[in-house]
């Protein structure tokens, strides 16, 4: 819908300051690290199969294409030919993704680094976060001078908040819990184990992170791997973090899945859960498969971090439009 | 029956839970990086006011409750019911106890308030955010007490009782804020 100040940016011309001013100081951090600065096609042949991720679908002259969720395919065929560590700042669209937090095109920072273990991954994100601190404006009052990192286990926070193991709890103790936090009734049905974890976890044990420091939840459950490897010595878990500041989650990491066989099993097995669920099934990356087959991905660790939050962050924004030029409403 | 998905969830969107018209106060989407996403809103019972919790699973389909705000003259009541017509139509609508509740203590003959129909059926009531109302109750004022701070009871035609400053007497005509049920300032007559 139109109104007379549609043609309004939704951040003011100071955000936009300081977001050019941000994202310099992303390019900088990389540049002084040696990590090259990659870009990648946001129409693919390919889409991602990840159940709770749509793609937009576009029609082009040459067939159907989508436009990337997140450039991991591309950039690990990339890696997979010998780029070596590498980094990219690109538009990402989710559809239906809108909300404080949310807008359905959105800025993504996404970098890997070989032989890197994920902790060693997570411990990077925190200083790239800590290098652009002096970047923001300088009367965000809600900026702490420094900024702690700490680290959790997913079933330690998990236990902590709410005394029961994610990883050995079942469907029905989930449903009590969720009902218990008054999240979901037992009319609504019963939640998926991974939804209900995901409803909680969000809900009722990432909403209690401190306010001024950084958290690494690590060891996500192996249900919830994505494209991460498992851990050797615990295989119930996977070597996948995700980074908070605050309670807001900005970052995404996996040790990275090499192994093409099973990398195709995981995306068979996200187009047989679409089609159980009605979903419709998305035509899988073969380039990528074809690149961990031939050419091999090295032993590397990738992050994907949204910038637009950080952003928010960094300028104490409330509202995830007002540190966007123009957000969906007004594209 | 229309519906909306939760895409289209906004404030002031009128859906049904468990057989009530609620309407959405607030609405947050709960989206892990990977995982499944939810819609969290704050609903408030368009019967009862209460306010809720509530979550759903993005992309479900919620039932569209009937729900239309209409400008009414309220006319009169017979105890049971309080009365209301639509200006235009001069449609008239009874609308029950429960329905007025606390807005009843405001409600004066011809004062225009919103009806909230549900179905075609009065549900609630918002008087004007300012009704004059003549005080039929309360003790003798003071002449020039004008002293700021000090209060007395006062009931007021419709039988409300409001805090009022001293100098207030029977027959006096005052201003006062529904919302907050204070009284603003003394009203001249019409």
């Amino acid at each position: 819908m139109f109104t007379s100040d549609s043609w309004q940016p939704s951040a003011s011309i100071e955000a936009l300051r300081h977001r050019a001013r941000i994202l310099q100081g992303i390019r900088a951090f990389f540049d002084e690290r040696g990590v090259l600065e990659v870009n990648t096609p946001s129409l693919s042949r390919a889409a991602t199969t990840d159940v709770h991720l749509d793609s937009y679908r576009v029609e082009t002259d040459s067939g159907p294409r989508y436009l990337h969720t997140s450039p991991e395919l591309p950039m690990k065929r990339l890696l997979a030919a010998g780029v070596g560590d590498c980094y990219q700042l690109c538009a990402v669209f989710r559809p239906s993704e809108q909300g404080r937090y949310h807008n359905p095109e959105f800025t993504l920072l996404e970098w890997y680094r070989t032989a890197y273990s994920i902790d060693d991954l997570i411990v990077e994100t925190a200083a790239l976060i800590r290098a652009l601190l002096p970047l923001a404006p300088a009367d965000n009052s809600a900026l702490p001078a420094d900024l702690p990192l700490v680290s959790v286990r997913y079933s330690d926070a998990f236990k902590a908040r709410l005394g029961l193991c994610p990883l050995a709890a079942t469907e029905h103790e989930l449903q009590t819990l969720l009902h218990d936090n008054g999240l979901w009734s037992k009319e609504q049905g019963i939640l998926p184990k991974d939804s209900a974890l995901d409803l909680l976890f969000s809900q009722a044990v990432s909403r209690h992170f401190p306010e001024r420091q950084l958290t690494a939840v690590t060891h996500y459950p192996a249900s919830q791997a994505a494209l991460a490897q498992l851990t050797p010595d615990d295989p119930a878990t996977a070597q996948r973090s995700e980074l908070y500041w605050g309670q807001v989650e900005l970052a995404n990491g996996f040790k990275e899945l090499t192994d093409a066989d099973e990398q195709r099993a995981r995306f068979e097995a996200d187009n047989r859960e679409r089609k159980a669920k009605g979903l419709i099934e998305q035509p899988m990356d073969e380039c990528f498969l074809q690149a961990l087959k031939q050419g091999g991905m090295p032993d590397c660790s990738g992050i994907a971090l949204g910038v637009d939050r950080l952003m928010m962050k960094l300028l104490d924004a409330d509202q995830i439009q007002a540190v966007m030029a123009f957000d969906a409403s007004r594209a | 029956m229309a519906s909306f998905s939760t895409n289209e969830f906004k404030n002031g969107l009128k859906i049904m839970i468990d057989g009530d018209p609620y309407n959405i106060v607030e609405n947050e989407l709960v989206k892990p990086g990977k995982g499944q996403a939810f819609n969290r809103v704050k609903v408030r019972n368009l019967k009862t006011g209460k306010v809720v919790d509530k979550t759903y699973k993005s992309g479900e389909k919620v039932e569209a409750a009937d729900v239309m705000d209409t400008e009414m003259d309220y006319l009169y009541t017979d105890g049971e019911f309080w009365n209301f017509m639509d200006p235009n139509t001069f449609e008239q609508v009874g609308a029950s106890e429960s329905a007025v509740a606390d807005s009843k203590q405001w409600l004066k003959e011809q004062d225009s308030c919103i009806v909230t129909l549900w179905n075609g059926e009065p549900i609630s009531v918002l008087p004007p955010n300012h009704v004059v109302l003549e005080v039929t109750q309360t003790d003798p004022g003071i002449r020039g007490d004008t002293a700021q701070g000090a209060t007395k009871p006062a009931t007021v035609e419709t039988g409300a009782t409001v805090q009022v400053p001293l100098f207030v007497d029977n027959g006096d005509l005052l201003k006062i804020d529904t919302r907050t049920g204070k009284y603003i300032s003394r009203a001249k007559e019409d």
